[in-house]
Protein backbone atom coordinates (compact mmCIF):
# COMPACT_ATOMS: atom_id res chain seq x y z
CA UNK A 1 0.00 0.00 0.00
CA UNK A 2 1.24 3.44 -0.84
CA UNK A 3 1.39 4.78 2.73
CA UNK A 4 3.43 1.75 3.84
CA UNK A 5 5.94 2.35 1.11
CA UNK A 6 6.31 6.01 2.09
CA UNK A 7 6.83 5.08 5.76
CA UNK A 8 9.37 2.45 4.82
CA UNK A 9 11.23 5.01 2.76
CA UNK A 10 11.33 7.49 5.64
CA UNK A 11 12.55 4.85 8.10
CA UNK A 12 15.26 3.70 5.74
CA UNK A 13 16.53 7.24 5.37
CA UNK A 14 16.69 7.62 9.14
CA UNK A 15 18.60 4.41 9.82
CA UNK A 16 22.24 5.01 10.69
CA UNK A 17 24.68 3.26 8.43
CA UNK A 18 28.35 2.49 8.66
CA UNK A 19 30.45 5.23 7.22
CA UNK A 20 31.91 4.14 3.84
CA UNK A 21 35.47 4.20 5.17
CA UNK A 22 34.64 1.77 8.01
CA UNK A 23 32.83 -0.60 5.67
CA UNK A 24 35.74 -0.61 3.26
CA UNK A 25 38.25 -1.29 6.02
CA UNK A 26 36.16 -4.22 7.27
CA UNK A 27 36.03 -5.77 3.84
CA UNK A 28 39.76 -5.36 3.35
CA UNK A 29 40.31 -7.08 6.68
CA UNK A 30 38.16 -9.93 5.41
CA UNK A 31 40.25 -10.08 2.23
CA UNK A 32 43.43 -10.29 4.30
CA UNK A 33 41.97 -12.94 6.60
CA UNK A 34 40.98 -15.17 3.70
CA UNK A 35 44.48 -14.91 2.27
CA UNK A 36 46.08 -15.70 5.62
CA UNK A 37 44.55 -19.22 5.40
CA UNK A 38 47.23 -20.20 2.96
CA UNK A 39 50.22 -17.89 2.89
CA UNK A 40 52.40 -18.55 -0.16
CA UNK A 41 55.33 -17.53 2.05
CA UNK A 42 55.17 -21.10 3.40
CA UNK A 43 56.75 -22.14 0.10
CA UNK A 44 59.67 -19.77 0.73
CA UNK A 45 60.04 -21.03 4.26
CA UNK A 46 60.33 -24.60 3.00
CA UNK A 47 62.83 -23.59 0.33
CA UNK A 48 64.81 -21.59 2.88
CA UNK A 49 65.07 -24.53 5.24
CA UNK A 50 66.38 -26.59 2.34
CA UNK A 51 68.97 -23.94 1.49
CA UNK A 52 70.09 -23.68 5.14
CA UNK A 53 70.85 -27.40 5.13
CA UNK A 54 72.27 -27.65 1.60
CA UNK A 55 76.00 -27.90 0.99
CA UNK A 56 76.95 -24.99 -1.21
CA UNK A 57 79.85 -22.89 -2.34
CA UNK A 58 83.55 -23.59 -2.86
CA UNK A 59 83.80 -25.18 0.60
CA UNK A 60 80.73 -27.34 -0.05
CA UNK A 61 79.37 -26.75 3.43
CA UNK A 62 75.86 -26.03 4.70
CA UNK A 63 74.84 -22.98 6.71
CA UNK A 64 74.03 -25.10 9.73
CA UNK A 65 76.92 -23.68 11.76
CA UNK A 66 76.01 -20.07 10.99
CA UNK A 67 75.93 -17.82 14.04
CA UNK A 68 72.89 -15.55 13.78
CA UNK A 69 73.60 -14.06 17.20
CA UNK A 70 72.57 -16.80 19.60
CA UNK A 71 75.47 -19.11 18.83
CA UNK A 72 76.56 -21.30 15.95
CA UNK A 73 73.64 -23.12 14.36
CA UNK A 74 70.93 -21.71 16.62
CA UNK A 75 68.10 -20.52 14.40
CA UNK A 76 65.21 -20.62 16.84
CA UNK A 77 64.73 -17.15 18.31
CA UNK A 78 67.62 -15.58 16.40
CA UNK A 79 65.44 -13.31 14.26
CA UNK A 80 63.85 -11.89 17.39
CA UNK A 81 67.25 -10.56 18.46
CA UNK A 82 68.19 -8.88 15.19
CA UNK A 83 69.62 -6.47 14.20
CA UNK A 84 72.54 -6.61 16.64
CA UNK A 85 76.29 -6.07 16.92
CA UNK A 86 78.56 -8.96 15.95
CA UNK A 87 82.13 -8.95 17.30
CA UNK A 88 83.55 -11.10 14.50
CA UNK A 89 82.61 -8.56 11.83
CA UNK A 90 82.67 -5.57 14.22
CA UNK A 91 79.40 -4.37 12.69
CA UNK A 92 75.74 -4.15 13.49
CA UNK A 93 74.03 -6.62 11.16
CA UNK A 94 70.50 -7.58 10.18
CA UNK A 95 69.45 -11.09 9.16
CA UNK A 96 70.35 -10.66 5.51
CA UNK A 97 73.77 -9.17 6.02
CA UNK A 98 74.48 -11.90 8.59
CA UNK A 99 73.39 -14.62 6.15
CA UNK A 100 75.75 -13.09 3.59
CA UNK A 101 78.58 -13.20 6.17
CA UNK A 102 77.94 -16.89 6.79
CA UNK A 103 77.86 -17.63 3.07
CA UNK A 104 81.32 -16.08 2.85
CA UNK A 105 82.94 -17.49 5.99
CA UNK A 106 81.32 -20.94 6.02
CA UNK A 107 80.64 -21.68 2.38
CA UNK A 108 83.56 -19.80 0.85
CA UNK A 109 81.61 -17.51 -1.47
CA UNK A 110 83.08 -14.12 -2.37
CA UNK A 111 81.16 -11.21 -0.86
CA UNK A 112 79.67 -10.13 -4.23
CA UNK A 113 78.53 -13.69 -4.94
CA UNK A 114 77.01 -14.11 -1.51
CA UNK A 115 74.93 -10.99 -2.07
CA UNK A 116 74.00 -11.67 -5.66
CA UNK A 117 70.31 -11.67 -6.66
CA UNK A 118 68.87 -10.49 -3.36
CA UNK A 119 65.42 -9.75 -4.78
CA UNK A 120 63.45 -12.28 -6.82
CA UNK A 121 62.23 -11.55 -10.30
CA UNK A 122 59.89 -13.87 -12.22
CA UNK A 123 61.85 -16.97 -13.15
CA UNK A 124 64.79 -15.91 -10.99
CA UNK A 125 64.29 -16.86 -7.37
CA UNK A 126 66.33 -15.24 -4.64
CA UNK A 127 67.97 -17.58 -2.15
CA UNK A 128 68.18 -14.75 0.38
CA UNK A 129 64.40 -14.26 0.42
CA UNK A 130 63.92 -17.95 1.12
CA UNK A 131 66.63 -18.08 3.82
CA UNK A 132 65.27 -14.93 5.50
CA UNK A 133 61.77 -16.46 5.45
CA UNK A 134 63.00 -19.62 7.14
CA UNK A 135 65.00 -17.78 9.79
CA UNK A 136 62.13 -15.39 10.53
CA UNK A 137 59.63 -18.24 10.80
CA UNK A 138 61.80 -19.82 13.49
CA UNK A 139 61.06 -16.79 15.67
CA UNK A 140 57.34 -16.71 15.04
CA UNK A 141 55.37 -15.97 18.17
CA UNK A 142 58.35 -14.57 20.05
CA UNK A 143 58.74 -10.97 21.13
CA UNK A 144 61.13 -8.76 19.21
CA UNK A 145 64.05 -7.80 21.44
CA UNK A 146 66.71 -6.22 19.26
CA UNK A 147 69.47 -4.94 21.56
CA UNK A 148 70.40 -1.25 21.49
CA UNK A 149 73.16 -1.29 24.11
CA UNK A 150 76.54 -1.74 22.42
CA UNK A 151 78.10 1.59 21.34
CA UNK A 152 77.76 0.58 17.68
CA UNK A 153 74.12 -0.35 18.17
CA UNK A 154 73.48 3.05 19.75
CA UNK A 155 75.37 4.75 16.94
CA UNK A 156 73.28 2.84 14.40
CA UNK A 157 70.12 4.03 16.13
CA UNK A 158 71.28 7.65 15.92
CA UNK A 159 72.19 7.33 12.24
CA UNK A 160 68.85 5.68 11.57
CA UNK A 161 67.02 8.46 13.35
CA UNK A 162 68.83 11.07 11.25
CA UNK A 163 68.09 9.23 8.01
CA UNK A 164 64.45 8.71 8.98
CA UNK A 165 63.91 12.44 9.33
CA UNK A 166 66.19 13.72 6.60
CA UNK A 167 64.23 15.22 3.72
CA UNK A 168 65.89 14.93 0.35
CA UNK A 169 65.39 14.15 -3.30
CA UNK A 170 63.14 15.84 -5.85
CA UNK A 171 60.03 15.25 -3.71
CA UNK A 172 61.71 16.60 -0.58
CA UNK A 173 60.58 13.44 1.18
CA UNK A 174 61.83 11.62 4.21
CA UNK A 175 60.55 8.43 5.80
CA UNK A 176 58.79 10.64 8.30
CA UNK A 177 56.77 12.24 5.47
CA UNK A 178 54.69 9.07 5.17
CA UNK A 179 55.43 7.38 8.47
CA UNK A 180 55.40 10.28 10.89
CA UNK A 181 51.70 10.61 11.69
CA UNK A 182 48.96 8.34 12.99
CA UNK A 183 46.02 7.41 10.84
CA UNK A 184 47.45 8.30 7.46
CA UNK A 185 46.99 6.31 4.31
CA UNK A 186 47.88 6.32 0.63
CA UNK A 187 44.78 5.33 -1.30
CA UNK A 188 43.67 2.25 0.68
CA UNK A 189 47.04 1.38 2.19
CA UNK A 190 47.31 2.40 5.84
CA UNK A 191 50.64 3.94 6.82
CA UNK A 192 52.01 3.07 10.25
CA UNK A 193 53.56 5.79 12.37
CA UNK A 194 56.85 4.00 12.89
CA UNK A 195 57.91 5.90 16.02
CA UNK A 196 54.67 4.89 17.72
CA UNK A 197 55.07 1.51 19.42
CA UNK A 198 51.35 0.92 18.95
CA UNK A 199 51.88 0.81 15.18
CA UNK A 200 55.51 -0.32 15.04
CA UNK A 201 55.01 -3.40 17.21
CA UNK A 202 52.28 -4.63 14.93
CA UNK A 203 53.88 -3.80 11.59
CA UNK A 204 57.65 -4.11 11.79
CA UNK A 205 57.26 -7.66 13.09
CA UNK A 206 55.43 -8.86 9.99
CA UNK A 207 58.47 -8.65 7.76
CA UNK A 208 59.56 -10.53 5.68
CA UNK A 209 56.21 -11.03 4.00
CA UNK A 210 54.72 -12.49 0.86
CA UNK A 211 53.74 -9.47 -1.16
CA UNK A 212 50.78 -10.27 -3.35
CA UNK A 213 51.55 -7.38 -5.70
CA UNK A 214 55.09 -8.70 -6.18
CA UNK A 215 54.25 -12.39 -6.32
CA UNK A 216 57.13 -13.19 -3.97
CA UNK A 217 58.37 -12.80 -0.42
CA UNK A 218 59.95 -9.42 0.22
CA UNK A 219 62.25 -8.66 3.11
CA UNK A 220 62.87 -5.50 5.14
CA UNK A 221 65.93 -4.85 2.95
CA UNK A 222 63.62 -4.79 -0.05
CA UNK A 223 61.11 -2.60 1.78
CA UNK A 224 63.79 0.01 2.42
CA UNK A 225 65.13 -0.27 -1.13
CA UNK A 226 61.59 0.20 -2.41
CA UNK A 227 60.81 3.14 -0.11
CA UNK A 228 64.00 4.89 -1.19
CA UNK A 229 63.03 4.30 -4.81
CA UNK A 230 59.53 5.65 -4.19
CA UNK A 231 60.96 8.74 -2.51
CA UNK A 232 63.35 9.14 -5.45
CA UNK A 233 66.31 9.05 -3.06
CA UNK A 234 69.60 7.51 -4.21
CA UNK A 235 69.58 3.71 -4.32
CA UNK A 236 69.65 1.99 -0.93
CA UNK A 237 72.42 -0.56 -1.30
CA UNK A 238 71.71 -4.10 -0.16
CA UNK A 239 72.71 -4.64 3.49
CA UNK A 240 74.37 -1.21 3.62
CA UNK A 241 75.14 0.45 6.94
CA UNK A 242 72.31 2.90 6.20
CA UNK A 243 69.76 0.11 5.78
CA UNK A 244 70.75 -1.56 9.06
CA UNK A 245 70.74 1.82 10.86
CA UNK A 246 67.15 2.44 9.78
CA UNK A 247 66.19 -1.03 11.02
CA UNK A 248 67.76 -0.38 14.41
CA UNK A 249 65.82 2.89 14.62
CA UNK A 250 62.55 1.14 13.80
CA UNK A 251 63.32 -1.79 16.11
CA UNK A 252 63.55 0.56 19.07
CA UNK A 253 59.83 1.25 18.78
CA UNK A 254 58.89 -2.20 17.55
CA UNK A 255 60.63 -4.05 20.39
CA UNK A 256 58.09 -5.91 22.47
CA UNK A 257 55.93 -6.69 19.45
CA UNK A 258 55.21 -10.31 18.61
CA UNK A 259 56.94 -11.63 15.52
CA UNK A 260 54.42 -12.81 12.98
CA UNK A 261 56.62 -13.49 10.00
CA UNK A 262 56.67 -14.38 7.22
CA UNK A 263 53.60 -12.23 6.88
CA UNK A 264 51.28 -11.53 4.01
CA UNK A 265 50.80 -8.13 2.45
CA UNK A 266 49.22 -6.48 -0.51
CA UNK B 1 28.64 -45.56 -25.71
CA UNK B 2 26.46 -46.37 -22.70
CA UNK B 3 23.77 -44.03 -21.45
CA UNK B 4 25.57 -43.05 -18.25
CA UNK B 5 28.78 -42.08 -20.07
CA UNK B 6 26.84 -40.12 -22.67
CA UNK B 7 24.98 -38.28 -19.91
CA UNK B 8 28.14 -37.22 -18.10
CA UNK B 9 29.86 -36.15 -21.31
CA UNK B 10 26.80 -34.09 -22.18
CA UNK B 11 26.91 -32.32 -18.82
CA UNK B 12 30.49 -31.22 -19.44
CA UNK B 13 31.71 -32.96 -16.30
CA UNK B 14 34.29 -34.46 -18.59
CA UNK B 15 35.65 -37.86 -19.25
CA UNK B 16 37.98 -37.47 -16.32
CA UNK B 17 35.19 -36.90 -13.83
CA UNK B 18 33.30 -39.95 -15.03
CA UNK B 19 36.38 -42.11 -15.01
CA UNK B 20 37.34 -40.86 -11.58
CA UNK B 21 33.88 -41.37 -10.17
CA UNK B 22 33.91 -44.91 -11.48
CA UNK B 23 37.29 -45.47 -9.82
CA UNK B 24 38.78 -46.18 -13.22
CA UNK B 25 41.68 -43.76 -12.98
CA UNK B 26 44.72 -44.96 -11.10
CA UNK B 27 47.17 -42.46 -9.65
CA UNK B 28 49.82 -41.50 -12.16
CA UNK B 29 47.67 -42.43 -15.12
CA UNK B 30 45.95 -40.15 -17.56
CA UNK B 31 48.39 -37.31 -17.05
CA UNK B 32 48.15 -36.28 -20.68
CA UNK B 33 44.88 -34.93 -19.53
CA UNK B 34 42.16 -33.16 -21.33
CA UNK B 35 42.01 -29.42 -21.10
CA UNK B 36 38.91 -27.69 -22.38
CA UNK B 37 40.58 -25.11 -24.60
CA UNK B 38 37.29 -23.82 -25.98
CA UNK B 39 36.03 -23.12 -22.48
CA UNK B 40 39.23 -21.34 -21.43
CA UNK B 41 39.17 -19.24 -24.61
CA UNK B 42 35.57 -18.09 -24.14
CA UNK B 43 35.05 -14.41 -23.70
CA UNK B 44 31.64 -14.28 -22.08
CA UNK B 45 29.72 -16.04 -19.36
CA UNK B 46 27.21 -17.42 -21.86
CA UNK B 47 29.93 -18.74 -24.18
CA UNK B 48 31.75 -20.36 -21.28
CA UNK B 49 28.62 -22.14 -20.08
CA UNK B 50 28.08 -23.39 -23.63
CA UNK B 51 31.67 -24.57 -23.91
CA UNK B 52 31.17 -26.45 -20.64
CA UNK B 53 28.26 -28.30 -22.19
CA UNK B 54 25.36 -26.21 -20.94
CA UNK B 55 22.69 -24.03 -22.49
CA UNK B 56 21.43 -21.35 -20.19
CA UNK B 57 22.02 -21.68 -16.45
CA UNK B 58 19.51 -21.01 -13.69
CA UNK B 59 20.30 -18.66 -10.80
CA UNK B 60 20.32 -20.58 -7.53
CA UNK B 61 20.45 -19.40 -3.94
CA UNK B 62 21.80 -22.83 -2.99
CA UNK B 63 25.18 -21.72 -4.31
CA UNK B 64 27.27 -19.54 -2.02
CA UNK B 65 30.22 -17.48 -3.19
CA UNK B 66 32.51 -16.84 -0.24
CA UNK B 67 34.71 -13.91 -1.15
CA UNK B 68 35.44 -10.42 0.14
CA UNK B 69 33.54 -7.50 -1.41
CA UNK B 70 36.84 -5.73 -1.99
CA UNK B 71 40.19 -7.14 -3.08
CA UNK B 72 43.24 -5.12 -2.13
CA UNK B 73 45.06 -6.53 -5.09
CA UNK B 74 43.49 -8.00 -8.19
CA UNK B 75 46.39 -10.40 -8.66
CA UNK B 76 45.21 -12.55 -5.77
CA UNK B 77 41.49 -12.64 -4.98
CA UNK B 78 40.31 -15.42 -2.64
CA UNK B 79 37.14 -17.06 -3.95
CA UNK B 80 35.44 -20.07 -2.43
CA UNK B 81 32.27 -21.74 -3.67
CA UNK B 82 29.94 -23.90 -1.60
CA UNK B 83 27.09 -25.71 -3.36
CA UNK B 84 24.12 -27.08 -1.47
CA UNK B 85 22.61 -28.50 -4.67
CA UNK B 86 22.23 -32.28 -4.47
CA UNK B 87 24.47 -34.32 -6.79
CA UNK B 88 26.85 -31.48 -7.53
CA UNK B 89 29.24 -32.76 -10.20
CA UNK B 90 31.33 -29.73 -11.03
CA UNK B 91 32.03 -26.18 -9.90
CA UNK B 92 33.49 -23.49 -12.15
CA UNK B 93 34.61 -19.94 -11.39
CA UNK B 94 33.98 -17.33 -14.10
CA UNK B 95 35.15 -13.72 -14.05
CA UNK B 96 33.00 -11.67 -16.35
CA UNK B 97 35.40 -8.82 -17.14
CA UNK B 98 38.59 -10.88 -17.48
CA UNK B 99 40.07 -11.29 -20.99
CA UNK B 100 39.06 -14.94 -20.78
CA UNK B 101 36.04 -15.58 -18.62
CA UNK B 102 36.76 -19.05 -17.26
CA UNK B 103 39.25 -19.16 -14.42
CA UNK B 104 38.98 -22.68 -13.03
CA UNK B 105 36.81 -25.76 -13.24
CA UNK B 106 36.64 -28.48 -10.62
CA UNK B 107 35.17 -31.97 -11.04
CA UNK B 108 33.64 -33.15 -7.74
CA UNK B 109 33.54 -36.94 -7.39
CA UNK B 110 31.10 -38.62 -5.01
CA UNK B 111 32.44 -38.39 -1.46
CA UNK B 112 34.03 -34.99 -1.96
CA UNK B 113 32.29 -31.94 -0.50
CA UNK B 114 30.83 -29.63 -3.14
CA UNK B 115 33.18 -26.91 -1.95
CA UNK B 116 36.33 -25.42 -3.43
CA UNK B 117 38.49 -22.50 -2.39
CA UNK B 118 41.22 -20.92 -4.45
CA UNK B 119 42.58 -17.55 -5.56
CA UNK B 120 42.02 -15.91 -8.90
CA UNK B 121 43.30 -12.93 -10.82
CA UNK B 122 40.90 -10.13 -11.59
CA UNK B 123 41.86 -7.40 -14.02
CA UNK B 124 39.26 -4.99 -12.66
CA UNK B 125 36.08 -4.81 -10.59
CA UNK B 126 33.81 -7.47 -12.00
CA UNK B 127 30.99 -9.91 -11.42
CA UNK B 128 32.28 -13.30 -10.39
CA UNK B 129 30.07 -16.24 -11.32
CA UNK B 130 30.05 -19.61 -9.62
CA UNK B 131 28.71 -22.13 -12.10
CA UNK B 132 27.56 -25.45 -10.71
CA UNK B 133 26.67 -28.55 -12.68
CA UNK B 134 24.37 -30.65 -10.55
CA UNK B 135 22.47 -33.70 -11.70
CA UNK B 136 23.27 -32.77 -15.30
CA UNK B 137 21.76 -29.29 -14.95
CA UNK B 138 23.46 -25.91 -14.85
CA UNK B 139 23.06 -23.34 -12.06
CA UNK B 140 24.89 -20.21 -11.04
CA UNK B 141 25.33 -17.51 -8.41
CA UNK B 142 26.97 -14.16 -8.92
CA UNK B 143 28.80 -11.68 -6.69
CA UNK B 144 30.51 -8.44 -7.55
CA UNK B 145 34.05 -8.09 -6.26
CA UNK B 146 35.64 -4.64 -6.32
CA UNK B 147 39.32 -4.45 -7.13
CA UNK B 148 41.22 -1.50 -5.72
CA UNK B 149 44.51 0.09 -6.48
CA UNK B 150 46.49 0.10 -3.30
CA UNK B 151 49.22 2.30 -1.94
CA UNK B 152 52.29 3.53 -3.72
CA UNK B 153 51.25 1.84 -6.96
CA UNK B 154 53.13 -1.23 -5.80
CA UNK C 1 62.07 -30.28 -11.38
CA UNK C 2 59.58 -27.75 -10.09
CA UNK C 3 59.62 -26.62 -6.47
CA UNK C 4 57.68 -28.71 -3.96
CA UNK C 5 54.12 -27.99 -2.88
CA UNK C 6 53.08 -27.46 0.71
CA UNK C 7 50.18 -29.75 1.48
CA UNK C 8 48.30 -29.98 4.75
CA UNK C 9 45.69 -32.69 5.22
CA UNK C 10 43.80 -32.69 8.51
CA UNK C 11 40.75 -34.48 9.83
CA UNK C 12 37.81 -32.18 10.48
CA UNK C 13 35.04 -34.35 11.84
CA UNK C 14 34.76 -37.30 9.50
CA UNK C 15 36.25 -35.41 6.56
CA UNK C 16 39.76 -34.76 5.37
CA UNK C 17 40.44 -31.08 4.86
CA UNK C 18 43.16 -30.44 2.31
CA UNK C 19 44.96 -27.11 1.92
CA UNK C 20 47.72 -26.93 -0.63
CA UNK C 21 50.08 -24.26 -1.91
CA UNK C 22 51.78 -24.87 -5.25
CA UNK C 23 54.90 -23.06 -6.36
CA UNK C 24 54.20 -21.89 -9.89
CA UNK C 25 54.58 -18.59 -11.77
CA UNK C 26 51.17 -18.91 -13.49
CA UNK C 27 52.25 -16.55 -16.28
CA UNK C 28 49.28 -15.32 -18.27
CA UNK C 29 51.17 -14.65 -21.46
CA UNK C 30 50.00 -11.04 -21.30
CA UNK C 31 52.89 -9.66 -19.28
CA UNK C 32 55.89 -7.96 -20.92
CA UNK C 33 59.42 -8.36 -19.68
CA UNK C 34 61.94 -5.55 -19.20
CA UNK C 35 62.79 -5.62 -22.92
CA UNK C 36 59.14 -5.27 -23.92
CA UNK C 37 58.74 -8.85 -25.11
CA UNK C 38 55.68 -10.83 -24.11
CA UNK C 39 56.49 -13.48 -21.51
CA UNK C 40 54.95 -16.69 -22.84
CA UNK C 41 52.10 -18.30 -20.90
CA UNK C 42 53.26 -20.82 -18.32
CA UNK C 43 50.52 -22.12 -16.09
CA UNK C 44 49.12 -25.20 -14.40
CA UNK C 45 46.39 -26.74 -16.55
CA UNK C 46 45.47 -29.85 -14.59
CA UNK C 47 45.42 -30.75 -10.93
CA UNK C 48 44.56 -34.21 -9.65
CA UNK C 49 44.24 -35.19 -6.02
CA UNK C 50 44.07 -38.86 -5.11
CA UNK C 51 43.64 -40.91 -1.98
CA UNK C 52 43.76 -44.69 -1.81
CA UNK C 53 43.89 -44.94 -5.58
CA UNK C 54 40.76 -42.87 -6.03
CA UNK C 55 40.60 -39.35 -7.45
CA UNK C 56 39.06 -37.07 -4.85
CA UNK C 57 39.31 -33.88 -6.88
CA UNK C 58 40.35 -32.97 -10.36
CA UNK C 59 40.61 -29.51 -11.79
CA UNK C 60 41.31 -27.68 -15.00
CA UNK C 61 42.86 -24.25 -14.58
CA UNK C 62 43.46 -21.29 -16.84
CA UNK C 63 45.89 -18.41 -16.66
CA UNK C 64 43.72 -16.44 -14.27
CA UNK C 65 44.38 -18.68 -11.31
CA UNK C 66 46.76 -16.69 -9.11
CA UNK C 67 50.50 -17.17 -8.94
CA UNK C 68 51.58 -19.72 -6.32
CA UNK C 69 48.10 -21.24 -6.39
CA UNK C 70 46.18 -22.18 -3.28
CA UNK C 71 43.66 -25.01 -3.18
CA UNK C 72 41.35 -25.96 -0.34
CA UNK C 73 38.67 -28.65 -0.35
CA UNK C 74 37.29 -31.53 1.76
CA UNK C 75 36.57 -35.19 1.10
CA UNK C 76 35.24 -38.19 3.03
CA UNK C 77 36.82 -41.56 3.46
CA UNK C 78 40.32 -40.68 4.60
CA UNK C 79 41.86 -41.56 7.97
CA UNK C 80 44.89 -40.27 9.88
CA UNK C 81 48.11 -41.81 8.64
CA UNK C 82 46.87 -42.30 5.09
CA UNK C 83 48.34 -40.44 2.12
CA UNK C 84 46.87 -37.71 -0.02
CA UNK C 85 48.68 -37.19 -3.32
CA UNK C 86 48.49 -34.11 -5.51
CA UNK C 87 49.81 -33.89 -9.06
CA UNK C 88 49.85 -30.85 -11.27
CA UNK C 89 50.63 -30.65 -14.95
CA UNK C 90 51.33 -27.39 -16.77
CA UNK C 91 51.06 -26.21 -20.36
CA UNK C 92 54.76 -26.83 -20.98
CA UNK C 93 54.49 -30.43 -19.86
CA UNK C 94 56.18 -29.82 -16.49
CA UNK C 95 54.64 -31.72 -13.67
CA UNK C 96 55.01 -32.16 -9.97
CA UNK C 97 53.68 -34.72 -7.50
CA UNK C 98 53.75 -34.36 -3.74
CA UNK C 99 52.13 -36.23 -0.89
CA UNK C 100 50.96 -35.47 2.60
CA UNK C 101 50.00 -37.73 5.47
CA UNK C 102 46.57 -37.07 6.92
CA UNK C 103 46.98 -35.70 10.44
CA UNK C 104 44.52 -36.62 13.17
CA UNK C 105 41.74 -34.16 14.09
Amino acid sequence: MRIDRVLAGVLAAMLPCLSPAQDTQKEIERYRQMLAEGNPADLWEARGEGLWKARRGPKNVSLEQCDLGLGAGIVKGAYARLPRYFPDTDRVQDVESRLATCRVTLQGFKQEEAMRNPFSAPGRHSDMEALASYVAAESKGMKLDAPIRHPKEIEAFRIGEQLFHRRAGPHDFACVSCHGETGKRIRLQELPKLSDPGDAQKIFTTWPAYRVSQGTVRTMQHRLYDCYWQMRHPQMDYTSEASVALMVYMAKFANGGTINAPGLKR
Amino acid sequence: MDAKRREVLKTGGGVLALAAAAGIIKPGEALAQEWNKAAFDSKSVADTVKALGGGASTPSSAIEIIAPDIAENGAVVPVAVESRLPRTQAIAILIEKNPNTLSAEFAIPAGTDPFVSTRVKMGETSNVYALVIADGKYFHAVKEIKVTIGGCGG
Amino acid sequence: MADPMRIRANMTGDKVEVKALMAHEMETGLRKDAKGNLVPPHFIRNVTVTHGGKTVLSAQWGTSVSRNPFLHFRFKGGRPGEKVTITWLDNKGDKRTDEAIIAGG
